[in-house]
């Protein structure tokens, strides 16, 4: 049994006449390997990983997901995140007046709570934190400051990493967290990306550019097409796609048929 | 957003847990408002003639004045002949040890501290608080009374204050609230029932918090509340007040007075966490909470700090002012103010600049949930002679679904080139982006909302003293639940 199981999974905008995005996508996904899916805008790839995490803007209308042995779609957000499920944010969202200490805090002991321990106590919360902060070069006074508020892009995506080494998820979603980085904040957050690599968690991350699959290395490279994963290989497809676009793989499915 | 939308109306929609309704024999008045009544209340209370002639004097104004409808509020038409002016639990009771038990449960129940607490000092680590409680029109019980006569510190009922210490009431009642100032004030001065008083003579930093609890009962009947705090020259109070009421089907009108002098380099810092209710859902029923309260900074460098959370009510209508008229006073204002399901607020304050050198501060943060409506009303008149003054105001509404209102309605009026007067404001909304980000750090929807309301609140929580400050936060909380759209 894979550690993550997607089987024909469809989804639409949940609103009335809401858009259907996903069109039956399979994928499994083993522990201790790492994903990426790439494809073109409006493909569907970040409605998968926002869907995977349970966003109620999508409805599913059709297919599974099962995460260690556990069925996913009965599970709320909140629920999901506590089993270990993180979700880097394409749009990391703004909380004034709450700060990023007082908020990871809390995450760290929504988690705890759930798997029955004591709450993390100051001194150690502050040790995992500047260990953190350390690998991926951030400073210590935004701890004080409020989520993502006068955040620049970049220190936003930052940011979302940094949350993903505190929480040490064992399925991480990332989704488009290269984008707007600059080579150097791109070497940091991949660092922190494969500082979570181990034989039981897996990695999924949502790309437009190979330059990030440089960094962190991935066991296989999906397109998304339409709301279908297409078509699927190693690391060098996603270096075939990147000389050659996605026509290619378009018309190879199209003469192949659904 | 079907499935986030069934899911808060699952969220418990907790009953306002202070809406008990408690069984106590009670002395009233017959319902109605004319001189008689008035003669009944003074006469229940045993006060002095100057008393009486004052309140009938105000009665007598009353009755040429007409209720104001500028308000943002809409109400039906109070009719003032069908509320009692008067209701006090029975017996009459001299000292804490005669209170009525069933009262001391309530109180208990309440969650108020009526017994003296001297053997905890020390053991808690917690400075006591010390509490007068005023159950429909009366006074109950008024603890530390000695502990601070020791200081000379003057703590007690306003009827007993009328009684025991008439020249102090004499010089300063109406001259922070003329007896004229407004309808509402006007109707307080002439059936005004009960209320705390309270002095602290020169130099002396009162040693520990002093609370004001507030409980309307009985059904049909109004509560007229009056306050008097006196700080004389270098002295220091903080004084705290709480209000519930039970729920009931009918509208319970709440217009007190409260007025605050310090001279100079005296401060006096008045917190309130008011909780009357609300009203249901359909707006059925709830307070109507018409209150006028002013402080006067008359002396050099004096301070007088209002702080208030507002989260009950069906009708909330009050702007407690500052008027500096020492050089270097200072006035200040922090307000959270709730309206959810069909609550309606216009608040907020006025801070008048006479006196040289003055400062003022302004902190208001509104939430809207559900279809309430909230409206900010400030003043900020900075006179001829306030040169060199300053005001900052920061006005801040939150708003929680789509069905609810904020709204601003600032007036500022500068009269010299040396002053500045700095507005700022902003309106926002939780978006259901934050609390799924919320959500996917394995936040509970309840929990994301209180953080994300407790921070736009920080600023005026920062002021209540730490008691009140968890007393306030969850308050919010509960009041909030069931609100996100």
């Amino acid at each position: 049994m894979a550690f993550l199981e997607i089987s024909n999974l469809h989804a639409r905008v949940a609103a009335p006449g809401g858009r259907d995005i996903l069109r039956g996508v399979n994928l499994s996904i083993n522990a201790g390997e790492v994903h990426a899916i790439m494809g073109k805008n409006g493909s569907g790839k970040s409605t998968l990983v926002q869907v995977l995490a349970g966003r109620e803007t999508y409805e599913v209308t059709d297919g599974s997901v099962t995460y260690d042995g556990k069925n996913l779609l009965e599970l709320s957000a909140e629920e999901r995140a506590r089993e270990g499920v993180f979700l880097a944010f394409q749009y990391p969202v703004e909380i004034p007046g709450v700060s990023t200490s007082y908020f990871l805090k809390a995450a760290v002991n929504a988690v705890r709570k759930h798997h029955g321990e004591p709450e993390i106590n100051t001194v150690a919360f502050l040790k995992l934190v500047k260990e953190k902060m350390a690998l991926l070069k951030m400073d210590q006074s935004f701890m004080n400051r409020a989520v993502n508020e006068g955040f620049s892009g970049g220190e936003k995506k930052r940011n979302e990493i940094f949350q993903m080494a505190v929480c040490d998820p064992r399925l991480a979603l990332m989704d488009e967290t290269d984008s707007g980085l600059d080579i150097d904040a791109l070497k940091v957050v991949a660092n922190g990306a494969n500082s979570l690599r181990g034989p039981d968690r897996a990695i999924l991350i949502v790309t437009h550019y190979q330059r990030l699959l440089n960094y962190i290395e991935p066991n296989f490279v999906h397109v998304m097409m339409d709301g279908r994963i297409v078509k699927t290989g190693d690391k060098n497809l996603a270096l075939e796609l990147e000389e050659r676009g996605y026509d290619w793989v378009e018309q190879a499915v199209q003469t192949v048929g659904t | 957003m079907p499935t986030a939308e069934t899911e808060i109306e699952t969220l418990a929609n907790r009953e306002y847990k202070w809406g008990f309704i408690s069984d106590i024999e009670a002395d009233e008045a017959p319902p109605g408002l004319n001189e008689e009544v008035i003669r009944f209340i003074s006469h229940k209370k045993s006060e002095p003639a100057w008393m009486l002639q004052w309140r009938l004097k105000a009665y007598r104004h009353w009755l040429t004045m007409t209720e104001p409808n500028w308000a943002m509020v809409h109400h039906a038409p109070i009719d003032y002949q069908a509320t009692i002016y008067y209701s006090a639990p029975k017996p009459k009771l001299k000292s804490l040890d005669e209170v009525d038990p069933e009262l001391m449960k309530i109180y208990e129940k309440l969650g108020v501290p009526l017994k003296e607490r001297a053997a905890l000092l020390g053991v808690e680590q917690q400075p006591s608080v010390a509490v007068d409680a005023v159950f429909d029109s009366v006074s109950v019980a008024t603890t530390f009374k000695k502990t601070l006569a020791e200081k000379g510190i003057i703590f007690c009922s306003f009827s007993e204050a009328v009684k025991e210490h008439p020249d102090l009431v004499q010089k300063y009642m109406g001259s922070v609230v003329p007896y004229s100032d407004n309808f509402f004030a006007t109707l307080n001065s002439a059936v005004f029932t009960d209320g705390s008083f309270c002095y602290i003579p020169k130099g002396v930093k009162c040693p520990m918090e002093l609370s004001t609890y507030f409980r309307i009962n009985a059904r049909n009947t109004g509560q007229f509340e009056r306050t008097l705090i006196i700080a004389d020259e270098g002295a220091s109070v903080s004084y705290l007040e709480g209000c519930t009421a039970p729920m009931r089907d009918e509208n319970q009108l709440h217009a007190a007075v409260v007025e605050l002098v310090a001279l100079d380099n005296a401060s006096i810092k008045y917190s309130t966490v008011q909780n009357w209710y609300p009203g249901d859902k359909d707006g059925k029923g709830g307070i109507y909470n018409f209150v006028t309260k002013r402080g006067a900074c008359r002396g050099r460098a004096s301070k007088i700090s209002w702080t208030q959370v507002e989260t009950g009510s069906a009708i909330t209508w009050k702007y407690p002012s500052c008027i500096l008229q020492g050089d270097d006073s200072i006035g200040e204002f922090y307000s959270v103010a709730l309206t959810n399901h069909r609550q309606q607020a216009d608040t907020g304050t006025k801070m008048i600049h006479i006196g040289k050198n003055t400062r003022s501060t302004i902190v208001s943060k509104g939430i809207s949930a559900g279809k309430g409506q909230n409206c900010y009303r400030g003043l900020v008149k900075i006179l001829k002679g306030a040169t060199n003054s300053r005001n900052y105001t920061q006005c801040d509404s939150l708003l929680l679904g789509d069905k609810c209102g904020a709204h601003t309605v600032p007036y500022i009026e500068v009269r010299n080139t040396t002053s500045r007067a700095e507005h700022e404001a902003s309106t926002s909304k939780i978006g259901e982006d934050q609390l799924f980000y919320c959500k996917s750090r394995g936040i509970s929807l309840e929990d994301a909302i209180s953080m994300i309301v407790s921070g736009f609140c920080k600023e005026v929580f920062r002021e209540l003293p730490m008691e009140f400050a968890v007393e306030a936060q969850k308050l919010l909380g509960v009041s909030l639940e069931g609100s996100v759209g």
